[in-house]
């Protein structure tokens, strides 16, 4: 656990690092992981170790949430205003985009 | 007796421990009811763990900071997650490439369909421009929304309830409404998961299953590439 753990921190680091010395407009995690699956795939393949720890913490994914979710009670005023409509437009316009996914992977897929 | 537990409750409120102890626990509960009932969409653990820790932060009269001294913990392992993504994307690329059309053609639709149809129903709602320029993002991870809105006029703050309450109303209708679709393949219902509702759907795409959840994670990285290059060109339009 401990060698995987300094591969994913080593290469958000990485990722960060670059991010700030070139002000791309993406988080650097999200660099870090391109980098991470070009090596995998350059190596061919997934140590044992690796996988067991990203297969552990990407099952409790949702539990990273649990703080960003919970401080959406700082911004509860700016919900007031337009609670409804914003609502309304949140939930139709994912569930259009979900579909419309859905539908095109299916139908270019075949 | 009174004064020492209220003394020994000031000590603790004021400790990080206390929160971060507070946050896995209300997940620990939240994941056991999720599970109870065969992990039901509508018993989403994101919510129903935030839920638990309102209240009990309601109750104690925490402020949110006070509380964020300890989650943050919890918080900063999305990183190092978002790197993790990679390795089900490694173990699963003779799939991912033998879907490379599907997910080119699927990540253009769905991006359109997702800051499209926020705009327009918005702009049906009679909504601000500032609230608009603060919804178009709100399909793609939170870091990325939030540069997108705060360049382009809109309201981070906004946008960051905006990505949550996506994902979480994504995570919550993508089972029902695949299945009312007819979606069979794990790989485009994961897909959509994540493309749509970002890191909360990949959340739940990977309690359902784990090739859904290596396309949710593919989704989810791409568009927050493609949203950012869209939104720009798609606000011309409203």
């Amino acid at each position: 656990m401990i060698n995987a753990l300094v591969v994913l921190l080593g290469l958000q680091l990485m990722g960060e690092v670059v991010v700030n010395l070139f002000g791309l407009p993406i988080p650097g995690p999200v660099l870090g992981g391109g980098a991470l699956a070009v090596i995998l795939l350059a190596r061919g393949r997934v140590g044992a170790e690796l996988s067991s720890t990203a297969h552990v913490i990407l099952r409790n994914l949702s539990l990273l949430f649990v703080p960003a979710a919970v401080g959406v009670i700082e911004y509860r005023d700016m919900f007031v205003a337009y609670g409804l409509p914003l609502f309304v437009t949140v939930l139709g316009s994912t569930m259009l985009a979900m579909a419309a996914a859905a539908l095109v992977f299916r139908w270019v897929g075949r | 007796m009174g004064d020492d537990v209220s003394l020994l409750w000031v000590y603790l409120s004021e400790r990080p421990l206390t929160w971060l102890t507070a946050t896995v626990t209300a997940y620990a509960i939240a994941d056991r009811i999720a599970l109870s009932v065969g992990r039901h969409p509508l018993f989403n653990p994101v919510v129903l763990a935030a839920i638990i820790v309102i209240a009990v932060l309601t109750l104690t009269g925490t402020p949110f900071p006070v509380y964020f001294e300890g989650a943050q913990f919890v918080h900063f392992m999305l990183g190092p997650a978002t790197v993790a993504l990679a390795i089900p994307l490694v173990e699963n690329w003779g799939t991912v490439k033998r879907a490379a059309r599907p997910i080119a053609a699927a990540l253009v639709a769905a991006a359109l369909t997702a800051v499209g149809s926020a705009l327009a129903l918005g702009w049906a709602f009679g909504l601000p421009r500032d609230v608009l320029v603060s919804l178009a993002p709100k399909s793609v991870t939170t870091p990325i929304a939030m540069g997108i809105s705060a360049s382009l006029g809109g309201i981070p703050a906004l946008t960051a309830i905006l990505v949550i309450m996506t994902g979480v109303c994504g995570a919550m209708t993508v089972t029902p409404l695949m299945n009312a679709l007819k979606m069979r393949d794990m790989a485009a219902r994961g897909f959509a998961a994540g493309v749509a509702a970002h890191g909360i759907g990949t959340a739940r795409a990977f309690q359902v299953d784990p090739l859904a959840g290596a396309f949710a994670g593919i989704g989810m990285a791409l568009n927050g590439a493609f949203t950012a290059l869209l939104v720009p060109l798609l606000l011309g339009l409203f």
